[in-house]
């Protein structure tokens, strides 16, 4: 090659890698594509139309009429219901996120004991994980049936005379935590397990040596280490928790008396329960419910860069 | 636990605390897996049976007509067929859009690339519930209530999808992809002939997961399909229970009917779940 040659082509290259960078650049954009058109069209459209309505009133079928500005929100925040809803969101993710986070915690830790037949226990303890919220609510349904239920029949067995699970405004509440407790677990032992699984044994030897032992063991080493997988599983099934609608749906429709109406429960029955049809203030509910899990999902980050990971 | 009941010097042989596992195993393994026990009986119980009270456990002769008379009630085949194609559908198209902008993600240059992967990333933290009454809205507006198109439509994209197959794809040698580039191989022949072959564990999980999270959808199915004819499996037996409550032996067998698809995924594809849902949790 000569020498001209080889300058052209220096010269020649940048126009050629910029035409491949474009070139490059276009066919990333037009892989984004699918996905893009529909996140716009599903997820941020309707975010952008989800405040819109909430400051309008609507007709029967749900199309805008009128200006209303924050109507909406004065007539929840002052309204006789809110305050009780806001309660019931924050104690069903209590009653649901704790002794499902316990439970499967224990029962993670007993299935690292290395004994016979742990690939039984593992399995049937991922059992539930077939059913979805509308099968297991339907299965609950029938064993809390205060008539012919199995826990009625078992609490009769010793004596009592029984309990009105889903129509006792005290216990409602309880009861579709417990519904929804059984359904989670298998998800949070997975997690949990894996957790465990990662936790080097050599850790374990080294703390032995030094003559540590027991609950000190699990102390100092299992529940520090494992606390990333824990802190994960305390946001999402909060999240979870405060998404929850099936079960209420299937068990309650959110009575008796309103004590199992939730946040999200509440959005379905302004909006859409027989005869009801009012958007404006189901969707001043709906921002609502955005903005406490944007306030979780950025504790959860504020979090995680500074503490979560000891490794 | 084993790691430090066994230190307990008391107790060389580890023989108690090994019984007291078991113990707790055992009564555990009864309390969770009980549901699903009296869900089979009960599908088996004949009215008489399963309506007794005191309740019996297990059941006086089998009556399997409960899987007749539960097709009586709704239309189970037809709701059957109508969440296979919502779920099939949903995971096919999760598949493909995820993979393309995994791919676009993991290995080419553009403009603004973390600004588009933040978009991906915000449409994980979106509660669908808090934006369900737009869309509702604007399938009313286009006359799609009642068809596969609703199902079906705000769930063709996954942000977490991309992000988990991206996750993966990012540990796909640098040097082979340019071997294959040299070789000639475009874009898309290297996704379908080289990458995606050799992700088949993680497009798996993905395929899993959002099969397991469109199987089991209930408050949007239940919005966009009134007409029995359109409704899937899991609208249907929530149904049943307020059918007959005389007849829970059907509604059981209708959970049973419900359920076979995903407690074979539990059981047989137990790895491909571990994957897909721990992915958030491990890094």
């Amino acid at each position: 090659m000569s020498s001209e040659a080889v300058s052209a082509a220096v010269e020649r290259a940048p126009a050629t890698a910029t035409r491949r960078a474009r070139r490059e650049g276009l066919v990333a954009f037009l892989f984004l594509l699918p996905s893009l058109v529909v996140f716009l069209v599903f997820v941020f459209y309707p975010l952008v139309q989800s405040f819109y309505l909430s400051v309008h009133s609507n007709d029967i079928i749900g199309r805008p009429t009128l200006f209303v500005g924050l109507q909406n929100y004065v007539a929840m925040l002052t309204g006789p219901d809110f305050r009780l809803v806001l309660w019931t969101t924050f104690w069903f993710a209590v009653l649901t996120v704790v002794p499902g986070i316990a439970i499967s915690l224990g029962l993670a830790l007993l299935l690292t004991a290395r004994i016979r037949g742990i690939r039984f226990f593992r399995t049937a303890f991922a059992l539930p994980f077939a059913f979805s919220v509308a099968t297991s609510a339907v299965v609950f349904s029938v064993l809390f049936n205060s008539a012919v239920g199995v826990l009625n029949g078992l609490l009769f067995q010793i004596g009592s005379s029984g309990l009105a699970w889903l129509t006792d405004p005290g216990i409602a509440l309880v009861s579709i935590a417990i519904a929804t407790v059984w359904l989670q677990l298998g998800y949070d032992l997975l997690v949990l397990a894996a957790g465990l699984g990662a936790i080097p044994d050599e850790l374990y030897e080294a703390a032995r040596l030094d003559g540590a032992t027991g609950w000190r063991l699990a102390r100092s080493i299992t529940l520090p280490l494992l606390a990333p997988q824990l802190f994960f599983l305390i946001v999402v099934s909060t999240i979870q928790s405060l998404q929850s609608f099936g079960q209420i749906y299937i068990l309650t429709r959110g009575g008796p008396s309103n004590t199992t109406t939730t946040l999200v429960y509440s959005i379905y029955s302004k909006a859409f329960a027989f005869g009801s049809s009012d958007f404006g203030f189901a969707s001043a509910e709906a921002v609502v419910l955005l903005l406490i899990v944007l306030v979780i999902t950025a504790i959860q980050f504020g979090i995680l860069e500074r503490r979560v990971f000891y490794r | 636990m084993r790691r430090w009941l066994h230190s307990a010097r008391a107790d060389p042989g580890g023989a108690i605390s090994r019984a007291l596992i078991y113990l707790a195993l055992a009564i555990m393994t009864v309390v969770i897996v009980f549901p699903l026990y009296y869900t089979f009986v009960g599908s088996l119980m004949a009215p008489g049976d399963i309506n007794s009270f005191p309740p019996s456990l297990y059941p006086h002769g089998l009556h399997p007509q409960n899987y007749q008379t539960v097709f009586g009630l709704i239309p189970l085949g037809q709701q059957y067929i109508n969440s296979i194609i919502q779920s099939g559908v949903i995971t096919v198209a999760e598949l493909l859009t995820a993979t393309l902008a995994a791919y676009a993600f993991a290995f080419l240059d553009l403009p603004w690339k973390r600004f588009w992967f933040a978009i991906f990333l915000s449409t994980m933290m979106v509660p669908w519930e808090a934006i369900i009454i737009p869309n509702y809205l604007m399938m009313a507006d286009a006359g799609l209530i009642n068809t596969y198109f609703a199902l079906v439509l705000p769930f063709l994209a996954t942000g977490f999808g991309t992000f988990l197959l991206r996750q993966a794809f990012l540990t796909f040698p640098q040097d082979l992809r340019d071997a294959a580039f040299i070789d000639g191989c475009g874009h898309l022949r290297f996704l379908v002939q080289v990458l995606v072959p050799l992700q088949r564990p993680a497009l798996a999980a993905l395929g899993v997961f959002a099969f397991l999270g469109a199987w089991n959808q209930y408050f949007w199915p239940l919005l966009v399909t009134q007409n029995p004819q359109m409704q899937t499996i899991q609208i249907g037996i929530s149904q049943l229970q307020s059918v007959d409550t005389n007849d829970l032996g059907s509604v059981m067998a209708g959970v049973v009917l419900a359920i076979v698809p995903t407690l074979v995924l539990v059981i047989f594809g137990q790895r491909f779940i571990v994957r897909g849902l721990t992915a958030g949790a491990l890094k």
